[in-house]
C-alpha cells in the first residue's frame, strides 16, 4: 500500500466557503488539505453569481446567516488589503414604488438596525435620485445600505486558495470524494477517517469540513452523518457592455417577495452590468443552461428599476445553481452523528458575504470541539499582488514592461490582458481556458475569446507541455480540439 | 445519364438539366448565356476542383504550409491528394510558388506553396 | 518609454493597411505600421483557399499569395513595420497625434505623427451576440477561430459538425472541416436564402451532400462539458416535433453570424461612429470626425473582397497625403442613403475630385436599377442584373457632371442619393 498523506484537517469543496475555512485555518500549526472535485477552484456555486456583498438588512436577526452576513461585511476591506480581489463598497438601493412597498422596506429599515447595518438610511425619493440619478422616476423612496458592495466572486475564491497554499494547505484538485474509511481497526479508539477519490486517490484526515455545496449532502451520507437534502435553485443573469448606459453607481434591488430577493441591477467591478439572477427550482444539480423564457421577465424586471436597461447591450448570459436547504438558514454545525465532522451546507445568499465570518465561526466550533489551535508566528495574510495591465497608468505600463517584457505582450486585446497575467494565472495552478479567464479576463470581452483564445493555448502549451489535445475549457471531457490533421482520418 | 446543377458562372446561378449518353454527346439545358453550356458539359463531363489544403513544415516560424493545385484537379483524385498532403512533412526554405508534388498520380496536376517560408 | 516619429502610422498591417501605406511611402511619406501578430497579412493568411485577387491583379489567388504580394509591395519603399505589437489607445496633443504601442520586443513605444489610418479589419460575432439559449460548454467556435486552429495550427476541431450561418466563410469551412476528415452535418441558415455566393453553395455543400436548412435557427444548445448536439427549428416556431423541429448530435458548432468592424480605440480617441456599418463615419477623404484620423478597409466597412478593400485603402492612402501637404478637398455635399440601400460609404462626396462609393442593398432582387440623384436630377443610373445585401455594390461619380446637374437644378443646399429601384422582391 502506497505512503497516504495525513492531515489534521480535510476540507471538501474549494468555494468560497471551504476556502476562507482553509485559509482561516492555516494560520494555526495544522496539517490541511482542501479537496475539490472539479479542475479549478470556485468553479461550482461559486463561479456564477452576483457578486454581491450584502447590507445586512435582508433576513431577520434570530437566522444564523443574517448574524454571518454582517460580520463578513465588515471583514471585506482588510481581507481586500490582503488579498488584492477587486472589491468596491459602492453602496445598495432597495426601491419601493408604492407605500406598500415603502412598508416593506421600513421592516427592511427595522432588520438592518437589529442586525447592526452601519449608516442603514430611510430614504425619499429625493434622496434615492440623488444616490443614482438613473432610477426610474417613479420610484417613491427606498432604503439605503451603504455597507453593501460588489466583488468579482472567482477572484476572492482564488485569492483565498492562493492565501492558504503560501501558508501551506495542500490543494488536491480532481479529487472528487466518492467513498470513506476509517482507518485502523474498529473498535481501537479515535480512528481517522480515510478519503478515497473517484480515481483511485487517498488520504486521510482527523477532522473534516464538510463544504461541499451542491453535493453537501452526498459528503455528509459518505460520512454516515445527518441526512438532508440539498435543493438546487437555478439563477439565470444577463451580463450587459461596460458602455451600456444601464450602468448605475450602485447595487439597484427591488423590494424583496417571501421567496426571493428579486432581480438586481449590479454594477460589476469591471464596469459591466449584470441582470438578474431569476429563480427556479430544479431537480438536476448539474443544470446550467440559460433559457429563452426568463429573457423577459429579467428584462421587464430590470427595466422597471432602470430604464435606460437594453437588450441590445448583452454581451452574454450565463446561469448558477443555489445550494438552498428547506428551512433556507445556513447549516453551519458539529455533527451530532459524525465525529471530528463540520457541516458547512446550504451556503446560498448571503454565503459570500459571510464567507470569512463562517471560517472565524468554523475555527470556533472547531475549538469547541477538542481541536487544539497553536498560532503559527511564520503565516503570511498577504498575498503577492499581481499587476494587471489593464488597470494601470501610462506611466506603470512603462515601468511594468520593462520589469517584465511579457507585460508588453497584449495577448486580449478586448480586457487589455498581457502575457505576463496569463503566465502568473497558469503558475498558480489555473490551466483550464476558464481557469485563466476567470483569473485575467482574457476571453470576457466583446469578442469572447474570437482572437485571443489561440494565443492563450499557445502559452498554455509552453507553460505546462501539454498537448493540444489534453487542453480543456474547464477540466472533464471539455476538450478544445481533438486531435492533429492526419492522413489516417480523412478517407 | 442526367445531372442537375447550379451554374457557378455569375452570381444568377441558373438551374441547369445536363443529359448525356456519351462523353461527345452532352446536351445542356436551363442556361441564360452560352457561359452555362460551357460549365454544364465539363462538371458532368469531368468534373473536377481546385483544392487547397496544408502541409506539415518543421519552421519555428509557422507549423502548416499553405499548398494549392495549380489547376483544378479531377474529383475522384481528391480524397488520395489529401492523404498524401497530410503525410508530407517538409524542411524550410520554401518559397511561394515552389513545386511540392509534381504531376500527382499522374494528374497533370501540381501542388505549390503558396506562402513563402523562410526558416 | 522609446519615442519614434513618422508623417502618418497604420494600424493594422493586413491588405488595407499594407496598401494604404504603400501608397503613402510612394508619395514620400514615411510611415509606420503596427501590426499585433507576429507576420504582416492579417487575416488572408488563414484563408488558405482562393478567390482572392481577381480584380486587383487578373488572377486567382489564395489568401497567403494575396498576403505576400501586399508585403512585396512594401520591399522597395521605406515603411517601417512593427510587428507583435498592440495599439492600446490614441491621443492627440497641439496638432499631432500620439500612439501607445506594446509589444515584448520594443517594450512600450509612443509614437507621434500627423495622420492615423485605421486599419484594424473586424470580429466576428459570436454566441453571445445571438444568445442561443442552453448550457456552456466547449466545442462552441466562431469560424474564423476554427479556421485559424485548422489553417495556422494544423488541429482538427472536432469530427461531427454544425455550422450556423450560410455566408462565405461558413461554407468555405464547411468544405475544410470536410476535409480534414469530420462530417459536416448541416448548415443552418436564418434567412430564407442562402447568404454565401452560389460557387460556394455547389463546391463547398452540395459536393459533399451537406444538408443546408433554410429559414431554421438552432433554439437550444446541449452538453455539459463537451457540446453534445443542438436543437434546430423553423424560424419563427419554438420548437418541439409537430412544428419541424429536430436535434442533431455534434461534438462542434461553427458560427458564422456576421463580422463586426472593430473599433474600440478608435472609439475611445472620439471617432464617431456609423450606426449602419459599425465603422467610423468618414468624409471624401476618408478622415473621420477627428481630423487626422483616417479609416479604410473592413474597419471602415466590412467588404465582400479583398480587392476593393485595398483599393479603397490605396485611395485612402492618396487622401492622406493630400492631407499632409495641406491641399483643401473643397467642398463636400452630404451622401444619403434612399430606397433599399442599407449604407454608403464614404458619407460625402467632393466636388474636385474623382469619387468611387461602395454601397449594400437591404433586400435580395432581379433587375434592379441603382439610382443616384443629385438635388430633383439623376447623376448616375445602372441596370444591376441581380443584387443581395451579401454582395456589395460600387459606383464612380466625377465631380462635374454632379455640379452642372446641381447648378442647372438650381438648388443650393443638396443631397446626394444613393437608391436600389426593385421592380420585384424576392426577399428581404
Amino acid at each position: 500500500m502506497s505512503m497516504m498523506k495525513n492531515y489534521d484537517v480535510v476540507v471538501i469543496g474549494a468555494g468560497v466557503s471551504g476556502a476562507a475555512v482553509a485559509r482561516r485555518l492555516s494560520a494555526y500549526r495544522l496539517s490541511i488539505a482542501l479537496l475539490e472535485k472539479e479542475i479549478d477552484v470556485s468553479f461550482g456555486v461559486s463561479k456564477a453569481n452576483s457578486g454581491v456583498i450584502h447590507g445586512g438588512f435582508h433576513h431577520s436577526p434570530d437566522l444564523l446567516k443574517s448574524r454571518l452576513e454582517i460580520q463578513g461585511n465588515l471583514m471585506y476591506d482588510k481581507l481586500q488589503r490582503e488579498l488584492h480581489f477587486p472589491f468596491r463598497r459602492c453602496g445598495i438601493l432597495v426601491a419601493a414604488f408604492s407605500t406598500e412597498e415603502m412598508r416593506i422596506v421600513q421592516e427592511l429599515y427595522n432588520r438592518g438596525l437589529a442586525n447592526g447595518a452601519i449608516g442603514i438610511e430611510l430614504c425619499n425619493g429625493d434622496r434615492m435620485h440623488m444616490l443614482e440619478p438613473k432610477l426610474n422616476s417613479d420610484v417613491m423612496g427606498g432604503l439605503f445600505a451603504p455597507g453593501g458592495g460588489i466583488v468579482e466572486p472567482y477572484r476572492l475564491v482564488f485569492s483565498l486558495v492562493e492565501s492558504a497554499v503560501l501558508n501551506g494547505v495542500d490543494l488536491h484538485t480532481n479529487f472528487n470524494v466518492t467513498r470513506v474509511d476509517k482507518s485502523g481497526k474498529s473498535g481501537s479508539g479515535d480512528r481517522e477517517y480515510v478519503l478515497h477519490s473517484s480515481d483511485g486517490q487517498s488520504i486521510r484526515g482527523r477532522w473534516v469540513i464538510n463544504a461541499a455545496g451542491l453535493f453537501a449532502d452526498r459528503i455528509s451520507g459518505l460520512f454516515g452523518a445527518e441526512e438532508f437534502r440539498i435543493h438546487p435553485r437555478k439563477g439565470e443573469e444577463f451580463l450587459l457592455d461596460r458602455e451600456a448606459s444601464a450602468h448605475t453607481s450602485r447595487v439597484i434591488f427591488p423590494v424583496p417577495n417571501p421567496v426571493s430577493k428579486g432581480m438586481l441591477v449590479i454594477p460589476t467591478v469591471e464596469g459591466t452590468t449584470m441582470i438578474g439572477p431569476t429563480a427556479l427550482e430544479t431537480d438536476d444539480k448539474e443544470d446550467l443552461a440559460t433559457s429563452s423564457e426568463n429573457f423577459e421577465k429579467v428584462f421587464y424586471s430590470a427595466r422597471r428599476l432602470i430604464p435606460a436597461v437594453s437588450e441590445r447591450d448583452i454581451i452574454t448570459s450565463f446561469a448558477g445553481l443555489r445550494p438552498s436547504l428547506e428551512d433556507g438558514d445556513f447549516y453551519i454545525a458539529r455533527s451530532e452523528m459524525a465525529v471530528r465532522f463540520i457541516q458547512v451546507a446550504g451556503i446560498q445568499s448571503p454565503g459570500l458575504t459571510a464567507a470569512p465570518a463562517i471560517a472565524e465561526y468554523v475555527k470556533d466550533l472547531m475549538k469547541q470541539g477538542g481541536l487544539s489551535l497553536t498560532e503559527d508566528p511564520d503565516y503570511q495574510g498577504e498575498i503577492p499582488a499581481v499587476p494587471r495591465f489593464r488597470s494601470m497608468s501610462l506611466h506603470e505600463q512603462d515601468a511594468a514592461v520593462e520589469t517584465d517584457p511579457a507585460y508588453g505582450n497584449i495577448l486580449c486585446r478586448c480586457e487589455n490582458v498581457s502575457e505576463a497575467e496569463v503566465v502568473a494565472a497558469i503558475r498558480r495552478g489555473h490551466t483550464s481556458l476558464d481557469g485563466i479567464k476567470f483569473y485575467t479576463r482574457a476571453g470576457m470581452g466583446r469578442c469572447q475569446g474570437g482572437f485571443c483564445s489561440y494565443k492563450i493555448l499557445q502559452i498554455l502549451r509552453r507553460e505546462t507541455g501539454l498537448p493540444w489535445e489534453k487542453i480543456t475549457k474547464r477540466g472533464g471531457n471539455s476538450w478544445i480540439v481533438r486531435e492533429r490533421i492526419s492522413p489516417a482520418k480523412t478517407s | 445519364m442526367k445531372k442537375e446543377l447550379i451554374c457557378i458562372s455569375c452570381p444568377i446561378g441558373c438551374g441547369l438539366l445536363v443529359e448525356w449518353d456519351t462523353p461527345e454527346n452532352i446536351s445542356v439545358s436551363g442556361n441564360r448565356c452560352p457561359r452555362g453550356e460551357i460549365y454544364g458539359s465539363e462538371e458532368a463531363r469531368a468534373p473536377s476542383r481546385m483544392v487547397t489544403a496544408t502541409v506539415a513544415i518543421e519552421s519555428d516560424k509557422l507549423s502548416r504550409l499553405p499548398v494549392k493545385t495549380d489547376k483544378p484537379i479531377g474529383k475522384e483524385h481528391i480524397p488520395s491528394l489529401l492523404q498524401e498532403l497530410y503525410s508530407l512533412k517538409l524542411l524550410p526554405p520554401v518559397g511561394c510558388g515552389d513545386i511540392i508534388l509534381d504531376d500527382f498520380a499522374e494528374s497533370g496536376v501540381s501542388i505549390l506553396a503558396t506562402r513563402t517560408i523562410e526558416a | 518609454m522609446k519615442h519614434a516619429e513618422f508623417d502618418a502610422v497604420v494600424i493594422g498591417g493586413g491588405a488595407s493597411g499594407l496598401s494604404a501605406a504603400a501608397e503613402m511611402s510612394r508619395r514620400g511619406a514615411s510611415v509606420a505600421v503596427v501590426e499585433r501578430e507576429e507576420s504582416l497579412g492579417g487575416i488572408l493568411n488563414q484563408c488558405i483557399h482562393n478567390g482572392f485577387g481577381l480584380h486587383q491583379y487578373n488572377e486567382e489567388l489564395t489568401g497567403p499569395e494575396y498576403a505576400e504580394r501586399c508585403v512585396t509591395a512594401l520591399d522597395k519603399l521605406s515603411v517601417t513595420v512593427f510587428t507583435g505589437m498592440t495599439v492600446t489607445q490614441m491621443e492627440q496633443e497641439e496638432g499631432t497625434h500620439l500612439l501607445y504601442g506594446f509589444s515584448r520586443e520594443s517594450g512600450m513605444l509612443r509614437f507621434r505623427c500627423r495622420a492615423i489610418v485605421l486599419a484594424m479589419g473586424c470580429r466576428e460575432r459570436n454566441r453571445g451576440n445571438i444568445g442561443t439559449p442552453g448550457t456552456r460548454p466547449s466545442g462552441i467556435f466562431t469560424a474564423g477561430l476554427a479556421q485559424r486552429l485548422v489553417n495556422i495550427d494544423g488541429m482538427v476541431p472536432g469530427r461531427e459538425c454544425v455550422i450556423v450561418g450560410s455566408g462565405d466563410i461558413g461554407l468555405i469551412m464547411a468544405r475544410r472541416m470536410t476535409w480534414i476528415g469530420a462530417r459536416v452535418l448541416g448548415v443552418i441558415e436564418i434567412q430564407p436564402y442562402p447568404a454565401g455566393i452560389t460557387r460556394n453553395i455547389v463546391q463547398c455543400l452540395r459536393d459533399f451532400d451537406i444538408p443546408l436548412y433554410l429559414s431554421h435557427s438552432v433554439t437550444r444548445i446541449y452538453g455539459k462539458n463537451r457540446i453534445s448536439g443542438v436543437d434546430v427549428a423553423p424560424v419563427g416556431k419554438a420548437g418541439g416535433e409537430a412544428s419541424g423541429a429536430f436535434h442533431i448530435p455534434c461534438d462542434t458548432l461553427l458560427l458564422s453570424v456576421g463580422l463586426v468592424p472593430e473599433n474600440e480605440i478608435s472609439r475611445k480617441a472620439g471617432v464617431r461612429l456609423h450606426p449602419e456599418t459599425g465603422g467610423p463615419v468618414v468624409d471624401a477623404r476618408y478622415m473621420t470626425s477627428v481630423p487626422g484620423i483616417f479609416a479604410c478597409g473592413n474597419v471602415l466597412h466590412v467588404h465582400d473582397l479583398v480587392d476593393y478593400a485595398s483599393e479603397e485603402a490605396r485611395r485612402c492612402g492618396e487622401s492622406v497625403l493630400d492631407f499632409l501637404s495641406g491641399v483643401s478637398i473643397g467642398e463636400q455635399i452630404r451622401v444619403r442613403t434612399g430606397r433599399n440601400v442599407k449604407y454608403v460609404v464614404p458619407g460625402r462626396l467632393s466636388v474636385t475630385g474623382k469619387n468611387r462609393f461602395y454601397l449594400r442593398s437591404m433586400v435580395t432582387g432581379t433587375g434592379a436599377l441603382l439610382s443616384v440623384r443629385l438635388g430633383g436630377s439623376e447623376v448616375l443610373s445602372r441596370k444591376l442584373p441581380y443584387v443581395q445585401p451579401s454582395e456589395m455594390i460600387s459606383f464612380d461619380l466625377a465631380a462635374e457632371e454632379a455640379i452642372s446637374s446641381r447648378l442647372a437644378s438650381g438648388e443650393e443646399e443638396t443631397d446626394l442619393e444613393v437608391s436600389l429601384e426593385i421592380p420585384k422582391k424576392e426577399g428581404t
